[in-house]
């Protein structure tokens, strides 16, 4: 029996002395689609953020495909889909050039791109239907088709998991449509995805399993639950402020 | 042209087009990162170990370059902790630095023309010694940031998915600190420790006003910093010039022609796309 491909025991998380995560334990098996839903500040984001090894732990402990995280090396399995494109300063970048930089977890910092990188590059370029923006600068792309980056330079690494932070927030609905299809094919392929999530959309019949968290804690692992109240009505416009996860470092960019 | 057979007038041209073409190569990272300015704190940095140099009868720029790398490494121990107080800590090290070099330059027999050289450069002073440890330093850096660049771009671009990629972050972090080191302590004897921000920024800032990749913004930056580089110091044997003020000055001019030409370009196609588009449907509902 393989190990799980995510394994959370018992963990604690906090910014500033103040708690985000409290005693959060959670598995994620090879193949399933693990959707993590819950309110702004809920701790959700906070929650993948510490798989990822981004915000350290307080307490408990992370597994990666079976190896506690900190020794954990083989990051070319993992593919991480940020919430946006981050500031990237005033250089522009092309698509291709963004797409490009998934491939280094798998070649290394020295090694310069060879045939199967641009092969895998083109690949993750089609996939998200970004293939005639290749050579465009990121910054002259809708917000969608910038997730649909970010996406693609996940998928060009060739993970086996997948981590999203809010890949459909404030996304297009031909956006959501691409990257539906993109989660799908990468599915069929065998990967495993942790995504997190505010609605589910076009991804809702995606998802094997949805994690709840709130307050902290995890209030609910299993089936998706409805949706409940307004929330349910057909034509719901789910818009509301998102806020910061964190205090933005000086310099971070 | 006669001028430029002069050994002197040979080295300066040769140093300037080295600090032209490897300037730049390291800026295009710090523009990306936003960290513009950091040249200027790590050159103030550097005028402690132009300070210690003289007053040590060493060679002032290997010593500032040993300083300066230790400061650029501090402000990005400061800088990877990301805390506010780091804003502080960059102040007290960039003040602390430029007061360290004026005093140390003061104890030591040197007069305040040698201070000016480093200051605000000189060119035609470089000695042989001086120039091969600008052509070594200035080479090493260059080779480093073109077999680099996917790796540096990515960190730049995203540290924390660098991060998660597995990318050895706080080393490339810790390389980009030294280059800009270097570049500050090679490009001090040719445009001085109060112009070198310039050869790293503007040149990168004039590229990127026409192209539309990293690497294309890179090539283009290079070329560019050669082009300031050169006709700065031919400017300067010919009008008997500043040579670094020169090179700058050339440098920030290119950026004002190109950002013209390009926002001039911008407009006649806004206009001519304007002009293709059909008048608006009607509006469908009459607001009152």
């Amino acid at each position: 029996m393989n190990a799980p491909v995510v394994t959370v025991t018992h963990a604690a998380v906090g910014y500033d002395g103040r708690p985000v995560l409290r005693d959060v334990s959670l598995t994620v098996d090879a193949g399933e689609v693990v959707a993590v839903l819950g309110a702004n500040g809920s701790g959700k984001s906070t929650l993948i953020r510490a798989v990822l090894g981004l915000v350290p732990l307080h307490a408990g402990s992370v597994s990666l495909f079976g190896v506690p995280q900190r020794r954990f090396r083989r990051w070319h399995r993992v593919g991480y889909v940020p919430q946006r494109l981050g500031a990237g300063g005033g250089v522009p970048a092309t698509v291709r050039e963004v797409v490009a930089s998934g491939r280094l977890a798998r070649r290394g910092v020295l090694r310069p791109p060879g045939r199967a990188d641009r092969a895998a590059v083109d690949a993750a370029l089609a996939a998200v239907g970004l293939a005639d923006r290749a050579d465009d600068p990121v910054a002259t792309l809708s917000g969608g088709q910038q997730q649909r980056t970010l996406i693609a330079r996940a998928l060009a690494g060739e993970p086996e998991l997948l981590v999203l932070d809010e890949p459909t927030a404030g996304v297009d609905a031909a956006s959501q449509e691409a990257f539906a299809g993109a989660l799908r094919g990468f599915l069929d392929g065998g990967g495993t995805v942790l995504l997190v999530a505010h609605e589910l959309g076009p991804l809702r019949p995606l998802i094997s399993r949805a994690v709840v968290v709130h307050h902290g804690g995890i209030a609910h692992d299993g089936p998706v639950p409805e949706p409940a109240g307004h929330h349910a009505e057909p034509d719901h416009d789910h818009v509301h402020p998102h806020g910061p996860d964190e205090p933005a470092g000086l310099w971070s960019s | 042209m006669e001028l430029f057979q002069y050994p002197f007038m040979q080295r300066a041209l040769i140093a300037a087009l080295v600090i032209g073409l490897a300037a730049p190569a390291l800026g295009i990272y710090l523009v990306q990162r936003r960290l513009t300015l950091i040249g200027d704190g790590i050159g103030h940095v550097a005028l402690t170990g132009v300070g210690a140099g003289l007053l040590l009868n060493r060679s002032p720029v290997l010593v500032a370059v040993v300083v300066a790398t230790l400061g650029a490494v501090a402000i990005e121990l400061v800088r990877a902790r990301g805390r506010t107080s780091g804003d502080l800590a960059l102040a007290l090290l960039f003040y602390g630095g430029i007061a360290g070099g004026v005093m140390l330059v003061g104890l030591s027999d040197a007069t305040s023309a040698n201070l000016n050289a480093y200051l605000f450069g000189s060119l035609t002073t470089i000695s042989p010694r001086d120039l091969t440890t600008i052509v070594v330093l200035g080479v090493a850096l260059l080779v480093t940031m073109l077999a680099l660049r996917p790796a540096l771009f990515a960190v730049c671009h995203d540290e924390e998915y660098a991060r998660v990629a597995g990318l050895p972050v706080r080393a490339l972090n810790l390389l980009l600190a030294v280059g800009t080191a270097i570049t500050v302590t090679i490009a001090m004897r040719a445009v001085g420790v109060l112009l070198i921000s310039a050869l790293m920024v503007v040149p990168v800032a004039t590229a990127q006003q026409v192209t539309r990749g990293f690497r294309t913004t890179m090539a283009a930056a290079m070329a560019l910093g050669l082009f300031a580089a050169g006709s700065g110091v031919w400017v300067a044997a010919n009008a008997d010039t500043a040579p670094g003020a020169s090179v700058v000055l050339l440098a920030i001019a290119s950026f004002l022609v190109v950002a013209l030409a390009a926002a001039g370009r911008r407009a006649l196609r806004r206009r001519r796309a304007e002009a293709a588009t059909p008048a608006p449907e009607p509006h469908e509902v009459v607001l009152g």
